[in-house]
């Protein structure tokens, strides 16, 4: 669900939900990263330790924090499984974040459960970074998909969006459109019925005079758009598996549906991909995603630097 | 006809009248009038013209503050508050729902942490429709009417 955006001038301590960031606290962050693009070493922090606690699998995530993190010249610490640690004795979220807490200067934590972060964050004396509670947000994804857009388009204001696939689940797309509510962009949301994006969403955009479309059929936005936003259909979300073999393909880009599309087009994806976009468009010039992941070294190098500071 | 109290009237104290039958227990809950050592006296199921079966509480001896009488605002908005001096009203309250909502209500997101965490839960309420909600702090998820769970409070 929808809490109202920051506007203020209060600085953000955590980053928990991309709400936690005000307009010029994303631009903030988004200049910051440009910096970093150009001079990925800057280790300004090399008295900081930095925890990286993870309860869940991660690839990008995971690694692009800690590269970040190292990259800023601190030291790392942490577990990409709890299986490893006191939590598998029973331990609580308060009582592990208090004790990490006590040894490291920032905490970027992973974990299943919703409102964990937030919750971390009121408990620990350091700052908290969400890197993903269960289905609800992770805004360093959305942080970078932002930096990705503004670097492929030159800018975020009027841009034409069209966001395929899970628009009910996905956190991506629910933290992206937020985000993006800042900068008047034109949505077209494309997904089947199961996955449609949720009343309360459009009526966050209502609210705030931004214009959508949506449909059920993949080739109707590609030409108009600027950014082609893909996310996975997961197979778990349907009650009817022959459904589920009906959408997968319906919801799959390949090279040839890319014909009409503008030049500037840039197709981005939060990864890992599945069927979705076929291998023959990796090597389109419309597709940016692994140059996305690579932006979210800089993104998650720009965030720790502000939270720090 | 003469007219006779289906629930003894109380010297001095509170009267909760109006409840909807079906509420009756949630409200004892929310007030945590079952740990208390006050004299209470309740009717349920008794006739109403507004709502078809209605519950009323009298609490001898017993007052609350204006936050702790609208917490039962949630399920029971339309409840009448009379506060009782030597057997006369002397103040009626009218319940206002509060902006935001601590303990009392479980979130309905089976994986929020505070359905798995000792956490107190903790909501903001959103009546810019017609019906009422409740916004988790945590989990940032919507807890409606029909899903409204209350937590005791003993």
């Amino acid at each position: 669900m929808i809490k109202s955006t920051k506007s203020n001038k209060y600085m953000s301590r955590n980053l928990i939900s991309i709400q936690d960031f005000s307009k010029e606290e994303i631009l903030e962050v988004l200049k910051m990263a440009a910096g970093f693009e150009k001079n990925p070493s800057q280790p300004i922090f090399r008295d900081k330790v930095v925890a990286s606690i993870f309860f869940e699998p991660s690839t990008r995530t995971r690694l692009s924090f800690e590269t970040a993190a190292n990259r800023l010249g601190a030291r790392v610490i942490g577990f990409s499984d709890a299986g490893n640690t006191s939590v598998t004795k029973g331990e609580t979220i308060k009582d592990t974040i208090k004790m990490v807490s006590n040894y490291a200067d920032l905490i970027i934590m992973r974990h299943p459960l919703e409102g964990s972060a937030r919750y971390a964050s009121e408990i620990s004396p350091v700052p908290v970074i969400n890197a993903g509670d269960g289905s609800n947000q992770h805004p360093s994804q959305t942080l970078l998909d932002l930096y990705s857009i503004q670097k492929t388009q030159g800018k975020l204001d009027n841009l034409f969006i069209n966001i395929v696939g899970d628009l009910k689940y996905g956190r991506t797309v629910h933290s992206l459109l937020q985000a993006m509510s800042h900068f008047n962009p034109t949505f077209l949301f494309t997904a089947p019925e199961e996955l449609k994006l949720p009343n309360e969403y459009k009526e966050y955009l209502r609210k705030r005079n931004i214009r959508f479309e949506e449909t059920r059929n993949l080739a109707d936005g590609i030409c108009q758009a600027d950014i082609l936003y893909m996310t996975r259909v997961q197979q778990e979300r349907f009650t009817d598996a022959i459904e589920y073999e009906r959408v997968k393909n319906v919801y799959s880009l390949n090279n040839s549906m890319l014909e009409g599309a503008k030049s500037n087009m840039k197709i981005l994806h939060p990864l890992p991909r599945v069927n979705e976009i076929a291998l023959d468009v990796d090597n389109s010039d419309h597709a940016y995603y692994f140059d996305q992941a690579k932006n979210g070294v800089y993104t998650r190098m720009a965030i720790i630097t502000k939270l720090f500071s | 006809m003469e007219k006779h109290l289906k629930v003894s009237a109380i010297k001095n104290g509170t009267v909760l009248d109006h409840i909807p039958a079906e509420q009756l227990f949630k409200v004892i809950d929310i007030l945590g009038l079952s740990g208390i050592s006050n004299q209470i006296t309740f009717g349920t199921n008794l006739d109403s013209k507004f709502l078809g079966k209605k519950a009323i509480i009298k609490i001898s001896d017993r007052y609350f503050e204006s936050d702790e009488i609208n917490r039962i605002a949630l399920i029971a908005p339309q409840a009448k508050i009379n506060i009782i001096h030597n057997f006369e009203v002397a103040e009626k309250r009218i319940l206002s729902i509060p902006s935001s909502i601590k303990g009392i209500v479980k979130c309905m997101n089976p994986v929020c942490v505070t359905n798995h965490q000792p956490i107190e839960t903790l909501f903001t309420t959103i009546t810019d429709e017609s019906e009422l909600k409740l916004l988790c702090h945590y989990c940032e998820k919507i807890t409606d009417k029909e899903n409204l769970k209350i937590i005791s409070n003993k």
